[in-house]
């Protein structure tokens, strides 16, 4: 019943549920310490396998086309919004004050609110945690954003604006 | 474990069954109590109902090694260093009623509504603080006592004792119960409630009308 004498008969269980309030709250150096072991090497182990996945990650080079808008229907400093390249991965396209069209996945890369066009100050905001973005290239300009926007990438046919692919920006 | 067992300044509690007048003031008391408001969680036994009007008052007797804990299964019933054995915790009980089937004192009762066990905790609320326990407190014979044993041993005939022997299971407790000096150890054979069934000494079954 002690827990401290190590010659105790009883099964582990009774022991880690033990009916004695004491000795249910006493924790041994010996399983404090398997339990650090454990959890660092339960870390450590996790850790690898996100290293790994993303050492052995490929580049996707395959992207579908999608024609999004008409570039004479968008007046500059109005956006379009579509979905790229599947049909849950909200993007925005922004005919910028200059006229030139550029388009963005409209997820902030903090928390994935959606970020919106500011004609005014032309640039792209994130309304949660005043996370700002370049119009021009969908680089971090303040705020908690770790990384830029992932741009899609348009040609203009014609009229036709088309998404032709998604360029994923690195870290700062 | 030193601790268990040695808490309240010495002071143990003590049932005198002979002395109780089967006034329920400590049911009373009891149900006075904050922390489960209108519910008693002792009661007042009759012990042969169809032949004497003789009364005790069932507190729980806080065994050493409570069989209420030992058959939880959702490991709701634990016994302080106080040695006091709690009610169940309100989280984890699962109202089973093994403890209930389990106690060799009919100690445990469930209730339906809660979903909860509640059984007498000796007031550690208050015992803990350096007062009595509720019923104690009101106990107008003093068949309930909390008090040091040395005095208890000094105005006393009875002798207390805290063993008790249920057929071949034996149990010690932390409460005492004041019995006749010739019996140091209060032995209750179950099998004086039984009646042997036709298969043997495995077969024992309980004669319900012998219960009383």
């Amino acid at each position: 019943m002690d827990p401290k004498d190590g010659s105790s008969t009883k099964p582990a269980w009774a022991e880690e549920f033990s009916v004695y309030a004491a000795e249910d709250a006493y924790v041994q150096r010996r399983q404090f310490t398997k339990f650090l072991v454990m959890t660092s090497a339960a870390m450590v182990a996790g850790n690898a396998w996100i290293w790994l996945k993303a050492v052995t990650a490929e580049e996707r080079t395959e992207w579908p086309e999608a024609v999004v808008a008409r570039a004479s229907e968008i007046a500059p400093g109005t956006v379009r919004f579509f979905s790229y390249p599947g049909p849950h991965d909200p993007c925005i396209l922004v005919r910028r004050t200059n006229g030139e069209f550029t388009a963005f996945s409209q997820k902030c890369t903090h928390l994935s609110c959606a970020v919106y066009y500011a004609a005014a100050r032309d640039r792209l905001e994130c309304p949660c945690h005043e996370g700002y973005f370049s119009a021009a290239n969908g680089r971090v300009l303040q705020g908690p954003p770790p990384r830029p926007l992932p741009q899609i990438r348009m040609e203009q046919r014609g009229d036709d604006l088309v998404a032709v692919g998604l360029v994923h920006g690195e870290g700062e | 474990m030193a601790a268990r067992g040695t808490a309240m300044n010495g002071f143990e509690f003590f049932v005198d069954p002979s002395r109780c007048i089967g006034c329920r003031a400590c049911m009373a008391a009891c149900a006075e109590c904050d922390t489960h408001r209108g519910v008693s969680m002792i009661h007042v036994d009759y012990i042969d109902r169809p032949n004497s009007i003789a009364t005790t008052p069932m507190v729980c007797m806080h065994c050493v090694e409570p069989t209420c804990a030992l058959v939880c299964p959702a490991d709701a019933i634990k016994q302080g260093e106080d040695g006091i054995v709690r009610s169940a915790l309100k989280p984890r009980c699962i109202a089973c009623s093994n403890c209930v089937l389990a106690c060799p004192f009919g100690i445990p009762t469930v209730h339906i509504g809660p979903e909860l066990m509640m059984k007498c905790d000796m007031c550690y609320d208050r015992t803990s603080a350096g007062l009595r326990p509720m019923c104690a407190t009101v106990c107008p014979s003093q068949a309930l006592t909390f008090g040091p044993p040395e005095v208890i041993a000094r105005q006393r005939l009875a002798v207390a004792t805290n063993e008790f022997r249920f057929g071949r299971e034996h149990v010690k407790t932390k409460v005492f119960m004041m019995a006749p000096a010739s019996e140091p150890v209060i032995a209750v054979n179950v099998e004086d409630y039984m009646e042997r069934g036709d298969d043997g000494p495995e077969g024992w079954i309980v004669d319900e009308t012998r219960l009383g």
